[in-house]
């Protein structure tokens, strides 16, 4: 035996996930090619650029806009986004007085379909405990200074409400239309961790 | 389930939006490997998220300093967990198959 640097332990999650999925693919439980299709469809297919569409849409349509704000689950199905994480998604609305920042201090919950994977900060415990006792000095040091005159809602997320930020549209992009607005608007404004920049 | 997308150029989803998802390709692989048990309907959503809450909450108590934060440790946990208690996979099949394959000869791509 050669394993010197795993004895004595239990073996690596590497070992045990590899062993599961051997497991399952063994009983015909999972096809490692369908499982191959589902990690490609979250890494390259699903992600902020759903939100994003959302946003911009939001920004250009007043009516949907207001559908949007009213009941987010629906009014972001109509643009073809749902799936596992997406139901219940409330959207809630960033102003020059108001900022939101999303949360989930219990575990994970992230609206996959508009968002994509949640990202490593989102899920560490300092963020989760320390987004709800200081959010200010938080989103500071992400770089995110608002002055003292916004009032800051920390929103956390459960299985009942997923939280989408909607950010302010950011001033001098009047001009642009629905689909070049979509590149300016990252994940972490639909956190509401960052604000849109207008380039 | 959702829109067909670019994968580069213009219309592709805005990599520098986003970091790296998963650190290591076991994460991805316990990822995709609930979420297509999920989709064949193996277990229920709500399921998956109770073991998972259970597995974080259990770690947070524990305070273990020697057991540093890591998701997607909690992620297969709670999927192993789940499988458990619905008798599909047992956690003790697991862990004798992972030892097992740890005993490979050297070469394999698991001793660099």
């Amino acid at each position: 035996m050669t394993t010197s640097s795993e004895s004595g332990e239990t073996p690596s999650a590497a070992l045990r996930t590899e062993a599961l999925e051997q497991l399952l693919t063994e009983r015909g439980l999972i096809d490692p090619e369908i499982v191959d299709a589902f990690i490609t469809n979250y890494e390259t297919n699903v992600g902020p650029l759903n939100g994003a569409k959302v946003v911009a849409k939001a920004w250009t349509d007043p009516e949907y806009r207001r559908r949007l704000l009213a009941d987010g689950t629906s009014a972001i199905k109509e643009l073809g986004f749902g799936g596992p994480q997406g139901e219940h998604i409330v959207v809630v609305e960033n102003t020059p007085t108001t900022h939101n920042v999303v949360v989930c201090t219990l575990c994970s919950c992230y609206p996959w379909p508009v968002l994509g994977l949640p990202p490593s900060w989102y899920k560490d415990p300092v963020y989760r405990a320390r987004v709800v006792k200081e959010p200010r000095t938080v989103l500071s040091e992400m770089g995110l200074d608002l002055g003292d005159d916004v009032q800051i809602t920390v929103r956390d997320s459960t299985s009942e409400v997923r939280w989408l930020v909607l950010p302010e549209r950011p001033a001098g992009t009047e001009h642009l239309t629905e689909e070049e607005l979509v590149p300016l608007i990252t994940r972490d404004a639909m956190v509401g961790v960052a604000k849109v920049a207008a380039a | 389930m959702t829109a067909p997308l670019d994968v580069d150029g213009a219309a592709a989803p805005p990599r520098a939006n986003g970091e790296l998802v998963f650190s290591e390709p076991w994460e991805s692989r316990a990822f995709g490997m609930a979420v297509t048990l999920y989709e064949a309907g193996a277990f229920t959503w709500p399921q998956f998220r109770r073991a998972l809450i259970a597995r974080i909450a259990a770690w947070e108590n524990a305070r273990d300093q020697d057991r540093p934060w890591s998701y997607y440790h909690h992620w297969l946990a709670a999927l192993e967990d789940v499988l458990d208690e619905q008798g599909t996979v047992s956690c003790d099949e697991v862990a004798t198959r992972a030892l097992t394959l740890a005993q490979r000869p050297a070469g394999h791509d698991h001793h660099h």
